[in-house]
């Protein structure tokens, strides 16, 4: 998994397009899992995706928890509205897909292990077509939601 | 429809993170009363009414301990905020009103709210006496189904103040500056 991340990345840093023969591999940066209350029965992971090939983010499993599953979350006129992803999360080559506060994420449910910041989550992602990919997302505190940064814009 | 109106109530309410300044209370309709009566627990399951409010201004918030986002952000908002503002914070009743009495057992609101400031109150009740809670507080919330059989909830995601005599102040929008939102909860404070 590692050494075929490697080599998609630098494929990346190259600025060349994956040749379409290329196995399909999804890229995974920045993942994260936020912090979560004691007594919480659900959590939030996010991260980066960045597909060689139109892929799709069919399901996410975890050990640390009853059930993950990929949500939606919307903000209009003050209501959070959260929604699963049944079809899960489409991927277009070459574009990175940002799940992050506020916005399309990583819900695990019924945790079974505390979320507290320095700890980790492993995550198993399974694409359309890529191979799955298990990764361990850190928890991080986030007491500020994302969305403030934009204010500025 | 009656959940229409709440919806457009919360609409009216609820402050985009990104956009302008919030509404001010005198921009709603005088003839909409906001706050009122209910019957709810308090996490060691004692009764409780708005009547355990008065004499204080009030800081409340509606979620529930499953939401992973909105919820616990406020809360940790809210714990900064009370920190920040010193003694004023004593002068104020805090409290989180779960939209999820069937999960949110008075136990589990005490174990969730352990993690945030002591003076933030936990309230829950049964399904009829929160949707009464909600009614009255023009709180949107409403149930969706997931896969497994189980459920989610969307709901209004802004806290709201009131003052000492249960008069709606104003909202806090999620995602308001913390120097903003601190101090709107002076003023409350020290009105």
């Amino acid at each position: 998994m590692k050494p075929l991340f490697a080599v998609f990345a630098l494929t990346l840093a190259a600025g060349c397009a994956p040749a379409t023969q290329a196995p399909a591999a999804v890229a995974v940066t920045g993942a994260w899992c936020r912090a979560a209350p004691v007594g919480a029965l659900a959590g939030g992971c996010y991260l980066t995706l960045t597909a060689s090939a139109d892929d799709r983010l069919v399901s996410v499993a975890t050990p640390a928890a009853k059930r993950a599953e990929i949500h939606s979350m919307d903000m209009t006129g003050g209501v959070m509205r959260m929604r699963q992803l049944k079809d899960g999360l489409a991927l277009p080559a070459g574009k990175a897909v940002t799940l992050k506060p506020g916005a399309e994420h990583l819900m695990i449910i019924g945790p079974k292990q505390v979320l507290a910041a320095g700890g980790a989550v492993p995550l198993t992602l399974t694409f359309k077509k890529a191979p799955p990919q298990t990764i361990s997302a850190p928890i991080r505190d986030a007491a500020a939601p994302a969305m403030q940064h934009h204010g500025g814009h | 429809m009656r959940v229409l109106a709440w919806a457009a109530m919360a609409a009216a309410l609820g402050v985009s993170a990104c956009g302008p300044s919030p509404q001010k209370a005198e921009t709603t309709q005088p003839t909409v009363r906001i706050g009122g009566p209910f019957q709810l627990v308090d996490t060691a399951g004692r009764p409780v009414t708005e009547k355990a409010l008065l004499g204080k201004p009030t800081v409340i918030f509606f979620g529930f301990t499953y939401c992973p986002e909105v919820c616990p952000t406020t809360m940790a908002e809210l714990t900064n905020w009370l920190k920040a503002l010193g003694p004023d914070a004593d002068r104020l009743n805090v409290v989180f009103v779960s939209l999820d009495p069937e999960r949110d057992t008075p136990a589990q609101l005490k174990t969730y709210l352990s993690n945030f400031d002591p003076r933030i109150q936990g309230f829950t009740g049964t399904p009829e006496t929160v949707a009464a809670a909600a009614k009255a507080y023009r709180v949107y919330y409403a149930k969706v189904p997931t896969d497994d059989g189980g459920y989610t909830i969307d709901h209004s995601s802004a806290v709201y103040l009131f003052d000492k005599n249960g008069g709606f102040v104003e909202p806090i929008g999620y995602g308001t500056p913390a120097e903003r939102a601190i101090g709107q909860l002076r003023r409350l404070a020290r009105g």
